[in-house]
């Protein structure tokens, strides 16, 4: 073989890999269009509606977070409060040391992946449903252990009153841009997570545990990372609810009823897509904000949707859609090109152009 | 005795799921750069000693020596990454993930690769192992043969020193096996150790420089290739009794 022959087999091995399609830049151009928007949006409309869209942000942070852990690292927890009700307090006991309350949510977080980590040595020794029954356990002694702590309000809560000097308008509109803020940043962690390379790891694993550990995937490990960002995303949606309702109560914000919700949201939505969450919580805000003043027959037909989405389209909305439209808003797989001068027609590749 | 490095040493190992007795006492080694066949009846511990091999199963006595070290305690990845790669007699492909994924993930995972190097590694496999035109196809939605391949392409991605071959060559047709038998000789000649397990005797026959059977937990030859299938035991567990058309064939190619 010649030099030059050498050079172009070389040259034609050199792979082409793309990650986003025409329908991806579109998506991703509509999206960031609709944050703008919503960015915007404090300055066009009566603060009603900014003060309940905070509740969407704060829902689409916690699907999110179930999202990846269940749907990527199979990981069905029932516990995620645990992190929430912890993040709440977590930015109270800040605020009291002096930290501004806004940017007290990112130590929040971290507070929420610290306290992760030894929690994860004990839940992780579960399998499966254990591993759910767990997490709820783990998350009533995270709940009972802070009624009996008397500085931070013992079993009837406590309130946040560093920020009462700032004017009700401009807090408002705070609160809303840190809400957004922060269910935005959820969904970008989700989505850099799973075009990383442990990102694909975490789909290998999801599809077969047993392989995915013969190819050299360190799969406690990469469960573990899961867990802790998962933890820390929770923990900024709970301090994001004390800033927004200035006021934290154990029994309400370590309620199994945010499981309930990440759960019915992911499952309708569609699990194990980054998209999922995201049209979930928003189905899921619509059907509150309709249906609210129904009492009981609300969580009725709440649930007949989640049955109805079961039953019709198992992989929740989203995993219908795509499969129809094959559109994916977040590109996380890899697409391998034709080589360069190949002279055989390839076959395969014509089935997905 | 080979004057090679001993690169796979099993020592006394045994293991048995209940009463069922997959591996007694075994005792077998590989040399660097070796190829061998494994033969021997259904239900004879063959996968089962791959398991052991590659650390998705523990063996209840023993220990498994693999390039110098102890790993009869480490986890599958880690001997992955140290340099054994197998695949699955059934496949157990990565459903959702593409063909292209699922090698890609495997070099950098097993491999240690990144990036543009892990890429151009996984493309380099899949057009050795006949895959790259289902490149951006779904694992899941691949058929047999390719799925068979897409397991040897998997390993291949980890940068083995030592690739176990479980029953590749399984339900393919004569013109296949060819094919097949190419590969493995081309993945020889990067200088890789291989160990097979197979039925389909005359392409062992063509790869391997030598040969054991397995049967009831123990080794019942171990010799070159013609040698063990001339053995008269083997021919009775493994063979049923009677000279087979194949072997039959084989002795009178050679
Ligand atoms: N995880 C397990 N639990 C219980 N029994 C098992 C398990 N794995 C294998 N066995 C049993 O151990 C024996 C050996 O199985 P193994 O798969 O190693 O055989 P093999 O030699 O690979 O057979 P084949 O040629 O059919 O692939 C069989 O009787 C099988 O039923
Ligand atoms: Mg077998």
């Amino acid at each position: 073989m010649s030099l030059t022959d050498t050079l172009t087999s070389r040259a034609a091995k050199a792979a082409s890999v793309r990650r986003s399609t025409r329908s991806t830049r579109v998506g991703g151009g509509v999206l960031t269009l609709v944050v703008l928007i919503l960015a915007v949006l404090p300055f066009a409309v009566f603060s009603s509606v900014t003060d309940s869209l905070v509740n969407l942000f704060i829902l689409i942070a916690l699907a999110s977070m179930w999202n990846l852990l269940a749907g990527f690292a199979g990981l069905v927890s029932v516990g995620q409060q645990a992190y929430f009700g912890l993040g709440a307090y977590a930015v109270l006991v800040f605020a009291e040391q002096g930290v501004q309350a806004y940017l007290a949510i990112i130590l929040a977080a971290i507070t929420a992946a610290v306290f992760a980590v030894p929690t994860s040595w004990l839940a992780f020794r579960l399998r499966g449903d254990y591993f759910a029954i767990g997490t709820w356990v783990i998350a009533e002694v995270y709940r009972l252990v802070t009624t009996r702590i008397d500085r931070l309000g013992g079993a009837s809560g406590k309130s946040l009153t560093t920020l009462s000097d700032i004017d009700p308008v401009t807090r408002g509109a705070l609160n809303y841009w840190v809400a957004l803020v922060v269910a935005v940043a959820s969904v970008v962690a989700c989505y850099l997570l799973l075009r990383s390379r442990l990102g694909l790891a975490l789909m290998a694993v999801r599809d077969e545990e047993t392989a995915a550990n013969a190819v050299g995937i360190n799969v406690p490990r990469a469960k573990r990372w899961v867990y802790l960002i998962s933890a820390a995303g929770c923990g900024a949606a709970g301090g994001v609810l004390l800033v927004t309702s200035l006021s934290v109560n154990p029994n309400a914000v370590y309620s199994v009823q945010w499981s309930a919700y990440m759960i019915f949201i992911v499952v309708i939505g569609g699990i194990g897509y980054i998209e999922g969450p995201l049209l979930g919580a928003v189905i899921f805000f619509a059907l509150q904000q309709a249906l609210a003043d129904y009492g009981t027959t609300y969580l009725i037909l709440l649930g007949l949707c989640g049955i109805a989405v079961a039953l019709f389209a198992p992989r929740g909305l989203w995993g219908m859609i795509a499969d129809r439209t094959r559109i994916s808003l977040f590109p996380v797989g890899y697409n391998l090109a034709a080589p360069a001068g190949s002279d055989e027609p390839s076959t395969g590749e014509d089935q997905t152009r | 005795m080979s004057p090679q490095h001993e690169l796979l040493s099993l020592r006394g190992v045994s293991k048995h799921f209940g009463r069922v007795i997959v591996a007694t006492d075994l005792d077998l080694s590989v040399a660097d750069g070796e190829a061998l066949g494994i033969v021997g009846p259904n239900g004879a511990g063959k996968s089962t000693l791959f398991s052991m091999i590659s650390g998705d199963l523990r063996p209840d006595a023993g220990t498994v020596w693999f390039d110098g070290n102890d790993v009869t305690g480490a986890h599958a990845y880690q001997r992955t990454r140290a340099g054994i790669g197998r695949t699955y007699q059934i496949p157990r492909p990565f459903e959702n993930l593409t063909v292209f994924e699922s090698v890609l993930v495997c070099c950098h995972q097993g491999g240690g690769r990144r990036g543009r190097d892990a890429a151009d590694r996984a493309a380099d496999i899949l057009e050795r192992t006949g895959l790259r035109a289902e490149a951006n196809t779904a694992a899941g939605r691949l058929g047999l043969l390719q799925r068979k391949r897409l397991e040897m392409a998997r390993a291949l991605g980890t940068d083995p020193k030592l690739l176990l071959l479980d029953e590749v060559a399984g339900g393919l047709t004569d013109p296949e096996v060819a094919e097949l038998v190419e590969v493995v000789q081309g993945i020889r000649a990067d200088g890789l150790a291989v160990v097979w397990i197979e039925h389909v005797v005359h392409a062992l026959v063509k790869t391997v420089d030598r040969m054991l059977c397995l049967a009831g937990g123990r080794i019942v030859a171990d010799g070159s290739p013609l040698e063990v299938l001339a053995n008269a035991e083997v021919r009775e567990l493994y063979l049923g009794g009677g000279p087979e058309s194949a072997t039959a064939d084989e002795e009178t190619e050679s």
